[in-house]
């Protein structure tokens, strides 16, 4: 090894970038045993960390684009350092700067969000296409409730299903609703964390004032992406929405008695936190609270649940990039979900559902567990 | 002194604490305009003693009567100043201090906006002291005796240096008996030396030492007065037996029929409803615990009753009330223990044979439960043993301090484990620190015995076994920092090195005594370098742990230092209070009384004769609550009149 020279210009650009938070790391490496790479891989979150200390980190190293923004070590890092923040700064150094390459699928997905508005490339006007013969009116200001979906649930056949259990759940509780259709815009939560800061802002001052304009109020959302961008990110742009996840929405009118679970579902249901509502957002109770009100469904714990919940891989942009078989973690999950006998694996978050459908077939298990998502099957109980 | 004042004005620069920021100069020349100042001039250092001598100079030379200072905060140097003037053959009350340093320098960037504060700040001071009135410091008698609050190391070596001197102490101890932390440890770094049979002689001689008064048991409710004549009110609870006539023959606890948990023994071992801690508890008096005894529960049973030969069993003994008045108090409350179950991934309290250090004391102690055999759950001796560091200390989401003796504990684990069993041992540290004397050459022992050191803070503790030799096993998942790789350590036991943290009642207790805490909750000590011992109320002193995690060695020598600082009050025999009190005006005064209670200090009285309230001048401590609280505006408060504060006000606007 030739010896190492810290370079204060580069580790200054990582400051710039957002990378501050660096500066407190004091090389624990809590971060390295709890980060879920680690159980199929070698990543140590805390040498990059110390690399972006001393301004050597290696930009051309595939580890820079690893972080699937999980929370988890985070969570943990006894001196509060933004892990997450580091790591989105030194993808923003690559994407800005263009000191090394972006990965092929994840600049291509970035073109066409910038594009289209969406990641799948997607025309924008088949963005309601989804929702044709459920009859969903389009939002008009004075509507009690903004539906929006999420680019997946929209465009993506195999989870356009959400979408459409959303709508039918949201009309049968007499809910008076409507939806964007082709103005709606990504969110941008997935970019950002990816390192295109200017698309990011882009989408979102867009949605933002699209939302404003058409005096949005309450916006139902199914993914907790985008609940965490519209919380958490678009304030600080000037977009102040009450936002509330679908789960958590349902609870709401189940509790005022607008909606009853009559029909029985009888699964043994195993339910998967996403990091974005558990972790990032602290929403652990309600999707649980519905899932048991549903006759005869019987929820089961994963092993590692709740605020140890396992990510299942498609954070912080991962979904666009192409993940090694034998490294997937929502492989692990759905071993997991096998252990315990489950027969529905649920989930709250369009990228669960991609990742897992796609573990169960390649594990070739389609036969004994399902992948649903919590509005579905409350679709199917009602 | 002539009648109309003459005031000299020094700024100072404090090196370039102050002259850095502020234009010394300019704020010097700017003084120099103001009315009835006589002189103004600036200095490196006023503090100096040629920076005193020019004010004293200046005082008999130019006729000066009233002198400001802008330099630091006055809980610097005002005394310094004050004595200055007094030197100088001027009343000491005939200064003010302008704060251009805390209040201005040290806050504020851009030079000449700093330079204007300063000057606002003085031209405050130059008004405000041209009202000042000659005043006389007051002293009162103190009483010799010193309340110690908590008797673990701390409380129990301040009481005997004290009571030594031959001055009388009360010790007050909220549980049975006294001991502390210190009494539940095995053996003690770096020396190794048995902790109860370096503890026990020094409580046996608190126990019958004619000049300590032992009030275990008891609690301390209301506290009121100040330096050399606080007033305490304490509860003796009820211990429901006799001591006067128990003698402590332990009869009574082997007939007691129910078992509770232990708090000695940290939950891993029972004791009685009718109990002494432990064998060697100081007093020896047995205590019955009211929320587990039967009689108590459900009105059966009485069984010590009938086994006491002595008839020391008292079913109907009340709590006692003591009242005292006291010259001193020391703080020695200690600590708690940090409990690790909200880190969940530790799996505290969910996966078996995951425990704290303290339950590994109790565990490891040969008065302990298992008599000193290192065990698991399941009663098997474990073959490998992680010690985790740092849980709960040197973490945000906690406590941010480090707890200051894991480090050395874990060391002395590795080796009573390595010692009593030669299992492996996994030390998991941040940084090793052993900075005591003699802690490295400990150190340095305790690695030549074998142990492993892996450098990483763990990040989980498992028992989903992901190979063959992990089945059954608590999986330690941690980065080897050095070697930049995961490791997985299979183990049978996890020790978990929790932090030390305020006792949960800290904050009530803080209030009751009037004294501050820091950031991280333990008691704050008046000056962390130049007075560690002192708090921010006079009078109070803390020790040990009470004012932050430490060991034994720093615990000691701090009682040692805060009994060395009350033998020298109660050798003064008097104390100086506050010059500044509130007076009366009787002509004003309509007898509404409704200053009696706002005082603090119980200083005012009605006069029955003439119909007004009277301030007691020894008990006043010019804090100014009654005049507030006056509908009259029959109160003044000398050194703090309206005079005097409109003018300050009116100087800094102008
Ligand atoms: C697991 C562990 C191992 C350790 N090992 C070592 C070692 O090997 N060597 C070493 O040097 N140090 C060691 N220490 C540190 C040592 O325990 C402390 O330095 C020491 O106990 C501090 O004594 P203290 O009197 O300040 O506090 P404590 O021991 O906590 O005593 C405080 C006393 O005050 C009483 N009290 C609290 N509040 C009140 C109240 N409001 N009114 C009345 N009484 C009250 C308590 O009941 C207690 O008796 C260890 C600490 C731990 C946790
Ligand atoms: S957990 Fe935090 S402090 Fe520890 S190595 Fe990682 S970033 Fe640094
Ligand atoms: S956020 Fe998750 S994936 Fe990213 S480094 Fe932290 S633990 Fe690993």
């Amino acid at each position: 090894m030739s010896p190492v020279t810290p370079l204060k210009e580069v580790a200054d650009i990582i400051n710039e970038e957002g990378g501050e938070a660096l500066r407190l790391c004091y090389q624990c490496g809590t971060c390295t045993a709890a980060c879920p790479w680690n159980r199929v891989r070698d990543f140590i979150v805390r040498r990059i960390m110390h690399q972006g200390q001393l301004g050597v980190t290696d930009f051309e190293d595939e580890a820079i684009w690893l972080c699937a923004t999980c929370n988890n070590c985070v969570k943990l890092c006894p001196r509060g350092v933004e892990i997450i923040d580091i790591m989105r700064a030194l993808r923003r150094v690559v994407t800005e700067l263009g000191v090394a390459k972006v990965p092929d699928s994840l600049r291509l997905t970035i073109k066409n969000i910038s594009g289209v508005g969406n990641p799948l490339g997607e025309p924008e006007d088949k963005r309601a296409e989804w929702a044709q013969d459920l009859e969903v009116k389009l939002y008009t200001e004075g509507t009690e409730i903004l539906y929006f979906p999420c680019c997946i649930p929209e465009y993506d056949p195999s989870v356009q299903k959400v979408a459409r259990a959303t709508a039918t759940i949201l009309k049968k509780a007499g809910v008076d609703f409507g939806i964007l259709g082709n103005r709606a815009n990504c969110c941008g939560e997935s970019v950002r964390k990816a390192g295109d800061e200017g698309v990011f802002q882009r989408l979102a001052q867009n949605n933002i004032s699209t939302l404003t304009e058409l005096g949005a109020r309450k916006i139902i959302v199914s993914s907790p992406h985008c609940y965490h961008t519209f919380k958490n990110e678009y304030p600080a742009l000037g977009g102040n929405f009450e936002v509330a996840h679908f789960t958590q929405y349902l609870l709401e009118i189940m509790k005022q008695g607008r909606l009853t679970l009559s029909k029985e579902i009888n699964s043994k249901v195993a339910y998967h936190d996403p990091c974005y509502l558990g972790r990032h957002n602290d929403i652990y109770d309600e999707p649980r609270e519905v899932l048991t009100s549903i006759p005869g469904l019987e929820l089961v714990e994963l092993p590692d649940h709740g605020e140890n919940s396992l990510c299942c891989g498609g954070g912080g942009g991962r979904i666009w990039m192409e993940t090694k078989s034998g490294q997937r973690f929502s492989d692990i999950r759905i071993e997991q979900a096998l252990k315990l006998e489950a027969d529905v694996l649920a989930v709250a978050c369009p990228y669960c559902m991609l990742n897992f459908d796609d573990s169960v077939l390649t594990m070739d298990k389609g036969d004994v567990i399902k992948v649903r998502d919590i509005a579905e099957l409350v679709a199917e109980a009602l | 002194m002539g009648n109309e004042p003459r005031i000299g004005v020094y700024v100072c620069h404090c090196g370039s604490n102050i002259a850095g920021t502020v234009d010394t100069e300019a704020v010097t020349e700017f003084a120099r305009s103001l009315e009835a100042v006589a002189l103004a001039r600036n200095y490196v250092f006023m503090c100096s003693e040629p920076g005193q001598e020019i004010i004293r100079n200046d005082i008999r030379e130019a006729g000066l009567n009233r002198i400001v200072v802008a330099a630091c905060s006055p809980t610097m140097h005002e005394i310094t100043f004050r004595r200055v003037l007094e030197e100088a053959g001027i009343n000491p009350y005939l200064i003010e201090i302008a704060n251009i340093r805390e209040h201005c320098s040290w806050v504020t960037e851009d030079r000449d906006l700093a330079t204007e504060k300063a000057k606002a700040l003085l031209g405050a001071a130059v008004r405000r002291v041209y009202y000042h009135q000659p005043l006389e410091a007051r002293r009162v008698p103190f009483t010799p005796a010193t309340l110690v609050v908590g008797g673990g190391i701390a409380g129990i070596q301040a009481a005997l240096e004290i009571a030594d001197a031959g001055d009388k102490v009360y010790l007050v101890e909220k549980e049975p008996s006294i001991g502390g932390h210190m009494i539940q440890l095995d053996k003690t770094f770096p020396t190794l030396d048995c902790s109860s049979c370096i503890l026990t002689p020094k409580m046996t001689r608190v126990g019958s030492h004619p000049s300590i008064e032992l009030l275990s048991y008891s609690q301390v409710e209301e506290v009121s007065g100040y330096i050399g004549n606080f007033k305490v009110k304490i509860r003796k609870k009820a211990r429901y037996v006799d001591a006067e006539k128990c003698n402590g023959c332990g009869l009574c606890q082997e007939k007691c029929p129910i078992k509770t948990p232990s708090e000695f023994d940290a939950a891993l071992g029972k004791r009685k409803a009718i109990y002494t801690p432990f064998a060697q508890a100081v007093p020896n008096t047995p205590v019955i615990d009211t929320g587990h005894c039967t009689y108590f529960l459900k009105g059966k049973c009485r069984l010590c009753e009938q086994v006491c030969e002595r008839e020391a069993i008292n079913f109907a003994q009340q709590d006692e009330i003591v009242d005292l008045e006291i010259g001193s108090i020391i703080m020695a409350t200690g600590f708690g223990v940090f409990d690790p179950t909200p880190i969940s991934r530790y799996g505290y309290g969910r996966l078996d044979n995951v425990i704290t250090s303290l339950e590994f004391e109790r565990l490891v102690s040969s008065s302990g439960p298992t008599g000193g055999e290192i065990t698991l759950k399941d009663g098997a001796a474990p073959q490998s043993v992680a010690i985790v560091h740092c849980v709960g200390s040197r973490d945000k989401n906690y406590h941010e301090y480090c707890s200051r003796v894991c480090c050395m504990y874990a060391l002395k684990y590795a080796h009573l484990i390595k010692e009593k069993l030669g299992a492996e041992v996994y030390n998991y540290y941040i940084d090793m620190r052993c900075f005591g004397k003699g802690y490295e050459e400990f150190y340095e022992r305790i690695s030549g015995e074998g142990t492993i050191f892996i450098r990483g803070k763990v990040g989980e503790v498992t028992d989903q076994a992901v190979s063959d030799e992990e089945k059954g096993k608590l999986v330690v998942v941690a980065e080897d920092t050095l070697l930049g790789v995961l490791t997985r350590v299979p183990v049978d036991m996890v020790i978990l090195c929790v932090a030390l943290e305020p006792p949960p009642d800290a904050e009530a207790v803080a209030r009751l005594f009037n004294i501050s805490r820091s950031a991280d909750g333990f008691f704050l000590e008046k000056h962390p370098k130049l007075d560690p011992v002192a708090t921010t109320t006079d009078g109070v002193f803390v020790v040990g742990c009470a004012q932050g995690p430490k060991d034994i060695p720093d615990t000691v020598a701090q009682a040692s230092a805060a009994a060395a600082r009350v033998l020298a009050l109660i050798s003064q025999g008097e104390v100086e209070i506050e010059a500044a009190t509130a007076i009366v005006d009787e002509r004003i005064c309509s007898g509404c009384q409704l200053c009696i209670p706002i005082c603090p200090y119980s200083a005012i009285s009605f006069d029955e004769e003439k119909l007004v309230s009277r301030v007691n001048e020894a008990l006043c401590k010019g804090c100014g609550a009654c005049v507030g609280g006056c509908p009259s505006d029959a109160i003044s408060l000398s050194h703090f009149t309206n005079e005097q504060i409109m003018a300050q006000m009116e100087g800094m606007l102008a």
